[in-house]
């Protein structure tokens, strides 16, 4: 195909302006040679309104996540990887093998064009990691003051082969649960970015794509029944949730929940409690008891299951309370996070 | 983690739980109040009701900054927002508290008033500073250990010529609502007091002596750790069982007889005692609170702005005013739990975590009969 714009774009000193999402030549130029040519790949390459895929082999699983985290770009990743990740991460935990991706760009009039392709191509390598293709997408301008920089919808489509399903509400009393590391890593990395909080060893973002992780899993043989990834609202919410959609009740044991030193103090010091802190690589799986020591051995034997852990028990409670037996020996709510604890995380 | 897993010690706090067991007489009841809400909500969050046998009660205090601030000023701070259109700072609690008119700081903030969330008070200077041409006014709450940075900040916007940076003065005093309480005359019975640890890092231990002298209660200080307050405990029954009232310090790693004397110094230059100021809870008690002294009357949010103090008062259904004295346990108010929970909060002790029934909210109902499948039954006997 010929080359529409005479002068290439300026990759370097250049700034997003109303003209790139005007539907003109400006906006065909930005897809052109930043979004396509970091992305590039035969679906995107189609260039028509809507991608066609091939007919896929089972159930279609599908979900959607928009990115609004401030800083955008953060120890351990940025507002690509995260958009790239937290999709993957929504259609792996419903078992399935995620495929696509689309994905809608809002941007702020006076972008920095040199962070958006930075942006756009670390998406593309979190794409390429996870053998998962961005096969559509969109581009919006704002104006200036009616956005933050860059705000990222992503939706991920996955195959779900036949005869597994797992769902919140498969919990039931008996069950293990177990978690696949340290929390809050990814909430403490940012909140210490936005306040300018230093630490002598950097909390780093733990933002991975975990459908590896999880195929993994499925192939211990272990009876899973959920599987969930804590984002925001932390362990705490996504227990509750399980809790609720499940009628039962459960309890965790604070001396087994793995953390991170440094995310631990940084927590303490700013009055935040880890189980409500946003994670972006991590997942909560219950299983059936008797499973439980398979399923934690196949996931600390892979390498964004190293610290996994198993952390409580599901309990009958008519009241659906998740509880905590604490280090101290008394026990106490782990309850919805009530109010905005850390705003704009993911 | 260095410093904090020495004083949450599972085994440590076995230990201590059996020295209490033992040590409480069980021919009696021991009602002892936490003054502050830092220990509420150390207790609340590890448990510590579970290893205290039935006959100790922990009694919530009204240390919690948000709970004992009247409807009335907060909404002086969204006459400021709304109407003076200042951009104000305040801490994240103060946005909930609910205020006249089914408002809330954060329900201003969405109608378009510039309210912004800061951590510390140098913030809000930071952002005075940065904006010469709009008025900056932090709404300033807290006991003892809150007060001296107001006053550094206060300081540096006169030393800096700040014209647009006030401060909406709430500051209170710790030894002033525990003599209101005391001296209720239908107050409910306590034996003795876990005394404040922030607040008495600046104030010292001294400020506690009349109580112990002239009201015969025990007070040990203690930090906010669970360890820390299990050991205030059992000093607290140690005192009581020999008939002693006597101010203890469990908290000797930071508090000492005569305090932070260069906060309190700053304190002293830069605030006066106010006639009087009402609590929430507590009603109006005299000499109780701070304003800036008349030499910093500029940044002196009702100096500057005029602002009249009008009272409002609470919501008819809520028990905050009983809970906040300690008369009533936040599960006996009607409202609780079902009508008034932290998300939608009636009352201001369902707003901070520190506040009385957010604790138990938050962490502790599983705990009421009704609620819990594992509910011993609260002793309760005034």
């Amino acid at each position: 195909m010929k080359t529409l714009a005479v002068r290439a774009l300026d990759l370097v000193q250049g700034r997003v302006d109303m003209s790139h999402g005007s539907g003109g030549r400006a906006m065909a130029q930005l897809i052109e040679e930043l979004f396509t040519a970091e992305l590039e790949n035969e679906y995107l390459a189609q260039g028509n309104d809507g991608v066609l895929l091939p007919r896929p082999n089972g159930r279609l699983v599908m979900s959607t996540d928009s990115h609004v985290v401030s800083p955008l770009f953060f120890p351990g990743g940025d507002i690509g990887s995260l958009s790239v990740h937290g999709t993957i991460n929504d259609v792996a935990v419903m078992g399935a093998k995620p495929l696509y991706l689309a994905a809608a760009f809002i941007l702020e009039e006076g972008f920095a064009l040199a962070d958006l392709k930075r942006i756009v191509g670390s998406m593309a390598r979190a794409a390429r990691e996870a053998a998962v293709t961005i096969v559509t997408g969109d581009t919006k301008v704002v104006e200036r003051g009616k956005g933050d920089g860059l705000f990222i919808t992503t939706t991920g489509v996955g195959i779900l082969p036949e005869g597994l399903t797992l769902g919140g509400d498969l919990a039931r009393p008996g069950d293990k649960i177990l978690l696949s590391g340290t929390l809050g890593d990814h909430g403490m990395a940012i909140l210490s970015r936005r306040e300018g909080l230093a630490f002598d060893a950097p909390i780093v973002s733990d933002s991975a794509a975990l459908h590896d992780l999880i195929a993994t899993m499925l192939t211990s043989d272990a009876r899973i029944k959920t599987l969930r990834d804590p984002t925001r609202g932390g362990l705490a919410a996504t227990l509750n949730e399980i809790a609720r959609q499940s009628a039962v009740g459960m309890l965790l044991q604070e001396g087994k929940l793995p953390m991170n030193p440094t995310v631990e103090a940084a927590c303490e010091f700013l009055g935040l409690d880890p189980l409500y802190v946003a994670n972006e690589g991590k997942l909560v799986a219950i299983c059936a008891a008797e499973d439980a020591d398979r399923l934690l051995a196949a996931m600390r034997a892979h390498p964004l299951g190293r610290r996994s852990a198993i952390v409580g028990e599901v309990l009958e409670d008519a009241h659906g309370f998740v509880q905590m037996a604490t280090k101290l020996g008394g026990r106490r709510i782990v309850d919805w996070l009530s109010g905005e604890q850390l705003p704009r995380i993911c | 983690m260095k410093y904090v897993d020495e004083f949450r010690d599972g085994r440590l706090a076995s230990q201590l739980a059996a020295s209490i067991a033992r040590e409480a007489d069980p021919s009696r009841s021991y009602r002892l109040m936490e003054f502050c809400g830092g220990h509420t909500h150390a207790i609340s969050r590890h448990g510590l009701a579970d290893l205290l046998p039935g006959n100790v009660r922990m009694i919530h205090g009204p240390g919690c900054p948000v709970c004992v601030l009247p409807i009335g000023r907060i909404d002086q701070a969204i006459r400021l927002a709304l109407e003076r259109q200042v951009l104000l700072c305040t801490y994240a609690d103060t946005l909930r508290v609910p205020a006249s008119g089914r408002l809330s700081l954060l329900k201003v903030k969405a109608r378009g008033a510039d309210v912004r969330m800061v951590y510390s008070i140098a913030e809000a200077l930071g952002l005075a500073q940065r904006h010469p041409q709009r008025q900056v006014v932090f709404l300033a709450i807290g006991f003892e250990t809150t007060t001296p940075p107001t006053a550094v900040a206060v300081k540096q916007a006169r030393a800096l010529k700040l014209k647009n940076f006030s401060v909406l003065c709430n500051h209170v005093l710790t030894p002033a609502a525990m003599h209101a309480i005391l001296d209720t005359p239908s107050g409910t019975r306590l034996d003795g007091f876990v005394g404040p640890a922030h607040v008495s890092t600046v104030i010292g231990s001294r400020p506690y002596e009349p109580f112990a002298r002239d009201y015969r209660k025990p007070v040990v200080i203690a930090g906010f750790e669970p360890l820390d307050v299990m050991q205030a405990i059992l000093m607290l029954i140690r005192q009581i069982n020999a008939g002693c009232a006597r101010v203890e310090n469990e908290f000797i790693r930071a508090v000492t007889p005569d305090g932070n004397r260069k906060a309190q110094a700053l304190m002293d230059e830069v605030f006066e005692l106010r006639d009087h100021f009402e609590w929430r809870g507590l009603g109006t008690i005299a000499h109780s609170a701070l304003k800036p002294r008349p030499a910093y009357a500029a940044h002196d949010a009702e100096a500057r702005f005029g602002l009249e103090y009008r009272p409002v008062s609470d919501s008819k259904a809520c028990e905050c005013g009983a809970i906040l004295r300690g008369e009533k346990r936040p599960a006996q108010c009607g409202i609780f739990g079902t009508v008034c929970t932290p998300d939608n909060p009636i009352g201001s002790c369902m707003v901070s975590a520190e506040g009385a029934c957010a604790a138990h909210y938050n962490y502790g109902r599983f705990r009421e009969p009704s609620t819990g499948t594992h509910a011993p039954a609260l002793e309760d006997s005034a």
